[in-house]
């Protein structure tokens, strides 16, 4: 048992609280996605400024198609729900639909990021090309690499719910709990990413 | 009820090494990491004070004479850093924070121990990184405010060392903000009311919300500022088409956050310190509480105040100097009640207290300078030059430092379980104090009368003043001599303190110096009175 | 009771008059040869004494307590179980507001009377097409109160120097010669980084932006040469970036201007 398990047994039964009481280990997770999105805050106000004040230079694109993020933005909202079914069937005791339901969301993750390569291999511009397009794969990137980052997760704790032997049951929620709640942050950094850079 | 401790846990203790070679390893005792960051600290101080010595044995004749120029751009470069970053943070938050938060919230150890200890242990590598990145190219040399375009042009391998150590320090101060906001907030021994808690826990709440919200923007800023400088994207490269104020506004969302991360938790400490040696309680407890809070929102909004010259418009000048203004509330709010606390009291005259008495003094000069720079008209005139060095090394050095001087007093007993030399404690306060005003005071005078401040050679009629200031920079250099000796000698052979020589009523006192591993043998003490000092005037 | 309060009152007159004479009597400040350097002293004083009375007040009360209320030998127990008092959290809470409110307002009124508050952007005679924005700075007078006839200069700014462009008469100087009393209008533009334009004798100051050209508009008064000083940091030789200003008579400026100028009238 590591250190960090005991102090928080110590702290149940300081607490005198039993099984299933509020669980701080998710606040603290919390806390740190509200450090994360101040990070995506910084990106989205520096980007909304250039935009405000920083002409760009004649001939710069800065039209982008819409079609693909359209399609990636409606694959993040359904990825939501179905990583939702899968804490409800984990809930219910039928860790095989939860690893499913998993499996399933880890996909979605997935095309998201392939159409996102894709976008970026048919855009008309590149990286350095102009701050419209700098800012544009900074915005995505930082995005996409919390994505790759979910879906390495989603997988591995896919792994974990097997039915046989699987650490994760509807006992011990945390691990799913904690990626649900990031996967669901990261929806929705992308609906305002979708907003800000596609939309307006 | 009597906690049983698990026998793993047992054992993960037997194998750390026992005495002092238990702080130069991996720890997850809260106690342990606490004193880890102030050793930490405290070497860092060390090289960032030699580092400010060449600055003043530099200016202390007109002519760039000691070192080549660009040198001195690198060492006021990495004296900044170094004091803020891997000083004055991590001692006032992650030592005092780690010691003393567990303690004051009935708990046997922080939230999360593991994220604690990794918080810790990226903080000497950083900081070794940052100096040894002088071997290498030469350190960064755009000043601790790495303002581009300045920081894109110059030597490249310095500057993204330092913005590589500068995140992973901003990393471990992250994961040390959410980790005492859990346990503030989370980890409260049962029937432990929020405003029962002793001070410093209010202080370490609001600095940790300062430091969750601005310190990711600093991270996301230096991420784009290195992009510009190694794959050639142009957000803040005005040859590319990109804007340079951008930057500032983006870095002084965190840097200024950052000043009150580095004086709240000092303002939570002197809130310890005073009623304990002055026998009386708190000053007006709730508004303390609530200045904190205001001064963690306002703290937020001003950080244009850096910018007045920097081309923004007039609009958001006054919208800043107003805000920035009104911080002097709050802030004279926490002032007041400390004198009030004094007031009435008895005071036993102690290193401890005269520390804490230096800092009032120097903070609210420092303040009242801080209000001035505020005034865009004032500022206009006076930023970028020695006005502000004086401003801010008066808050600094002889607001928080002084705190830790005093802290270091005041909980050495509890630590060692030994007590100070008083003597020459009171020693080093004296050499502290006056050195310092002698160093900084001048300062102002030469900044309205037209030096500028990172420069290493000025106009000949400045060298007297100079002069005075690097003099008061020796005598500081000095003061540390007595402190370190007192603190050898009295590890080695100190008077026994016993448990509780301050008869303080703070959890923390409530248990055996040094504590035990959990914190208490039996159950934590229930206190709902942290300041129930004094008689009532009727009996 | 009625003696402490007339010992409170005279150490608080004490107080207060010993600040207004520091104030009034010691001048940190370098000589003034502008028409904003008055403007700003005004300013200094008045800040100089309100800091005074609160800096000399804190510490003396601090000096006091710590004097009148400590523990002598052999005395035991504690002070008094004093927790907090409401009025005087109001009363300190009140008071500081209302200075800072006050000082907040006046040097707003200081801050326009120093030509801080003018719209620059667009219009600017000395700007060719309209896209070029000019992104701040001080004048005493906005676009269009700006006449034509002003001294217009533009400043660029390099690692390590100031160039001043005279484009009434296409020269380039390495000193800036204005006349006194005139108005001066000055377009600064960097070519590299970030510089500052800082006359201490004129209490202005205003960053040379690479990318944002910015405008300093100033009347001198006195005549005499005083120093520019860069004061943002840009270099290993940023220290030794400084120019001269030339205060002179119209008469002397004329015959300078016309001595390097290259364009016949
Ligand atoms: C711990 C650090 C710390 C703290 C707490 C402060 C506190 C304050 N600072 Fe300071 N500041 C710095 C560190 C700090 N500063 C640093 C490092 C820089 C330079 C950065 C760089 O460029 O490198 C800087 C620069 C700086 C500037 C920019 C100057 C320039 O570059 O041109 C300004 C301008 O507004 C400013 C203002 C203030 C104000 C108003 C406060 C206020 O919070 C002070 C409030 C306190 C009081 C006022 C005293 C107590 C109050 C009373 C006794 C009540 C009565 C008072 C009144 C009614 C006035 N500071
Ligand atoms: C945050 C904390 C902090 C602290 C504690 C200090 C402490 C000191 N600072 Fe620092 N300073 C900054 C933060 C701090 N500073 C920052 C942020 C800047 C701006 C940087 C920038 O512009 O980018 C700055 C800039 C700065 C300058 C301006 C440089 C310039 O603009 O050109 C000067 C000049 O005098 C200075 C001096 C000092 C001195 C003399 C001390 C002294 O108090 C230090 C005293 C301590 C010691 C001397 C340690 C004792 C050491 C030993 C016993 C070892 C052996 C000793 C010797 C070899 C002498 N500092
Ligand atoms: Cu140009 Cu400093
Ligand atoms: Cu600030």
């Amino acid at each position: 048992m590591t250190s960090l398990d005991t102090s928080k047994e110590l702290n149940k039964k300081d607490k005198g609280i039993e099984e299933g009481h509020e669980d701080f280990r998710l606040f603290g997770l919390i806390t740190f996605l509200i450090a994360d999105g101040m990070t995506f805050a910084g990106f989205f106000a520096a980007y909304l400024t250039y935009k405000a004040v920083n002409p760009l230079p004649d001939g710069a694109i800065y039209e982008l198609e819409l079609p693909i993020p359209t399609l990636n933005t409606i694959l993040l909202l359904i990825s939501s729900a179905t990583f939702h079914k899968a804490s409800k069937s984990l809930l219910n005791k039928k860790n095989n639909d939860s690893q499913r339901w998993l499996l399933f969301t880890a996909l979605l993750g997935i095309i998201f990021l392939v159409c996102q390569l894709f976008e970026y291999f048919n855009l008309p511009f590149s990286l350095t090309d102009n701050l419209f397009a700098s800012t544009f794969y900074a915005l995505t990137g930082f995005h996409g690499l919390h994505v790759t980052l979910g879906t390495l997760m989603i997988l591995i704790i896919s792994w974990q719910v097997r039915s046989n032997g699987g650490r994760l049951s509807h006992l011990n929620m945390f691990p799913l709990e904690a990626v649900e709640l990031y996967w669901h942050f990261v929806d929705g950094i992308w609906v305002i990413l979708f907003i800000i850079l596609y939309l307006l | 009820m009597t906690i049983s401790i698990e026998p793993e846990n047992k054992k993960q203790e037997s194998i750390q090494p026992k005495g002092w070679l238990k702080y130069f390893s991996f720890s997850l005792d809260h106690k342990v990491i606490g004193i880890q960051y102030l050793i930490c600290g405290f070497v860092f101080y060390l090289v960032g004070g030699t580092l400010a010595s060449a600055i003043r044995i530099e200016l202390a004749s007109p002519m760039s004479d000691f070192m080549p120029r660009d040198v001195y751009n690198q060492v006021l470069t990495l004296h900044g850093t170094i004091m803020i970053f891997l000083w004055i943070v991590p001692v006032v938050n992650g030592a005092f924070g780690n010691y003393l938060i567990p303690f004051y919230v009935g708990a046997r150890d922080m939230a999360f121990p593991r994220l604690n200890a990794v918080a810790f242990w990226l903080i000497p590598p950083s900081g070794l990184m940052l100096i040894f990145s002088y071997f290498i190219d030469g350190a960064a040399q755009a000043g601790w405010t790495a303002y581009p375009p300045l920081s894109i042009t110059t030597p490249q391998s310095g500057q993204i060392i330092w913005i590589l150590s500068v995140l992973l320090l901003g990393g471990s101060s992250i994961f040390g903000g959410i980790n005492f906001i859990a346990t503030i907030l989370k980890l409260r021994r049962p029937g432990l009311k929020l405003m029962q808690l002793p001070m410093y826990c209010w202080a370490m709440l609001g600095t940790s919300i300062l430091v969750v919200l601005s310190t990711p923007v600093l991270a996301g800023t230096l991420i784009l500022l290195s992009f510009d400088i190694v794959a050639n994207t142009g957000f803040f490269n005005p040859v590319l088409g990109g804007n340079v104020v951008v930057y500032q506004h983006l870095f002084w969302f965190y840097s200024h956050p950052a000043v009150y991360i580095m004086v709240l938790p000092a303002f939570g400490l002197v809130s310890e310190i005073l009623p304990i040696h002055c026998r009386k309680p708190l000053f007006g407890y709730s508004t303390m509480v609530f200045s904190i809070m205001g001064i963690v929102v306002l703290g937020l909004v001003v950080w244009a105040h850096h910018m007045f010259t920097s081309g923004t418009p007039p609009w958001m000048r006054l919208f800043f100097t107003i805000a920035t203004a009104f911080i002097a509330v709050p802030t004279g709010i926490k002032f007041f009640n400390w004198v009030a606390t004094m007031w009435g009291g008895r005071i036993s005259i102690n290193s401890a207290i005269l520390f804490s008495c230096g800092f009032i003094i120097n903070f609210v000069f420092g303040g009242i300078t801080g209000v001035a720079l505020a005034q865009v008209p004032f500022d206009i005139h006076v930023h970028d030059t020695y006005f502000v060095v004086a401003h801010f090394h008066y808050i600094v050095y002889g607001g928080s430092v002084f705190v830790i001087f005093s802290s270091i007093y005041h909980w050495f007993p509890k630590v060692t379980g030994k007590l100070l030399n008083e003597k020459l404690g009171i020693l080093h306060f004296v050499i502290t104090f006056v050195g310092f005003n002698l160093c900084f005071a001048p300062q102002h005078w030469l900044g309205l009368n037209g030096m500028p401040r990172r420069v290493a050679e000025y106009d000949p009629q400045f060298q007297f003043v100079n002069q005075i200031s690097s003099v008061g920079a020796l005598l500081m250099a000095i003061s540390t001599i007595p402190f370190l000796v007192n603190i050898f000698i009295s590890i080695a052979k100190g008077k026994k303190a016993g448990d509780n020589p301050w008869n303080a009523l703070t959890p923390e006192w409530l248990t055996s110096s040094p504590p035990p591993v959990e914190n208490w043998e039996g159950e934590a003490p229930l206190v709902k009175e942290p300041y129930g000092y004094g008689e009532s005037i009727t009996n | 009771m009625l003696n402490k309060n007339l010992n409170l009152i005279i150490v608080v007159f004490t107080i207060i008059g010993l600040s207004f004479w520091i104030g009034l009597n010691i001048n940190l400040l370098p000589k003034e040869a502008s028409i904003n350097a008055p403007i700003y002293d005004e300013l200094f004083k008045i800040l100089f004494i309100i800091g005074l009375i609160l800096f000399i007040g804190m510490t003396l009360i601090v000096i006091y307590s710590l004097f009148k209320f400590r523990r002598k030998k052999g005395q035991l127990g504690d002070g008094i179980a004093l927790e907090g008092n409401l009025s005087l959290e109001i009363l300190w809470t009140v008071i500081p507001s209302v200075v800072v409110l006050l000082v907040g307002l006046y040097s707003y009124n200081i801050y326009d009377r120093m030509g801080g508050m003018k719209e620059l952007n667009h219009n600017h005679h000395m700007i060719d097409n309209n896209s070029e924005k000019i992104w701040a700075g001080i004048s005493q007078k906005s676009n269009t109160q700006l006449s034509t006839n002003n001294v217009n200069i533009e400043v660029s700014a390099m690692q390590f120097a100031f160039l001043f462009n005279y484009p009434d008469g296409d020269f380039i100087s390495g000193e800036l010669h204005v006349p006194v009393d005139e108005e001066i209008s000055i377009k600064m533009e960097s070519k590299d980084v970030i510089h500052a334009f800082w006359v201490p004798e004129f209490r202005i100051k205003q960053d040379i932006i690479p990318g944002q050209p910015t405008i300093l508009n100033f009347t001198p008064t006195r005549v005499g040469k005083y120093p520019i000083i860069c004061a943002e940091l840009c270099g290993p030789y940023h220290g030794g970036m400084r120019a001269s200003i030339i205060v002179e008579e119209l008469s002397d400026y004329e015959q300078w201007f016309n001595k390097n100028r290259k364009t016949e009238v």
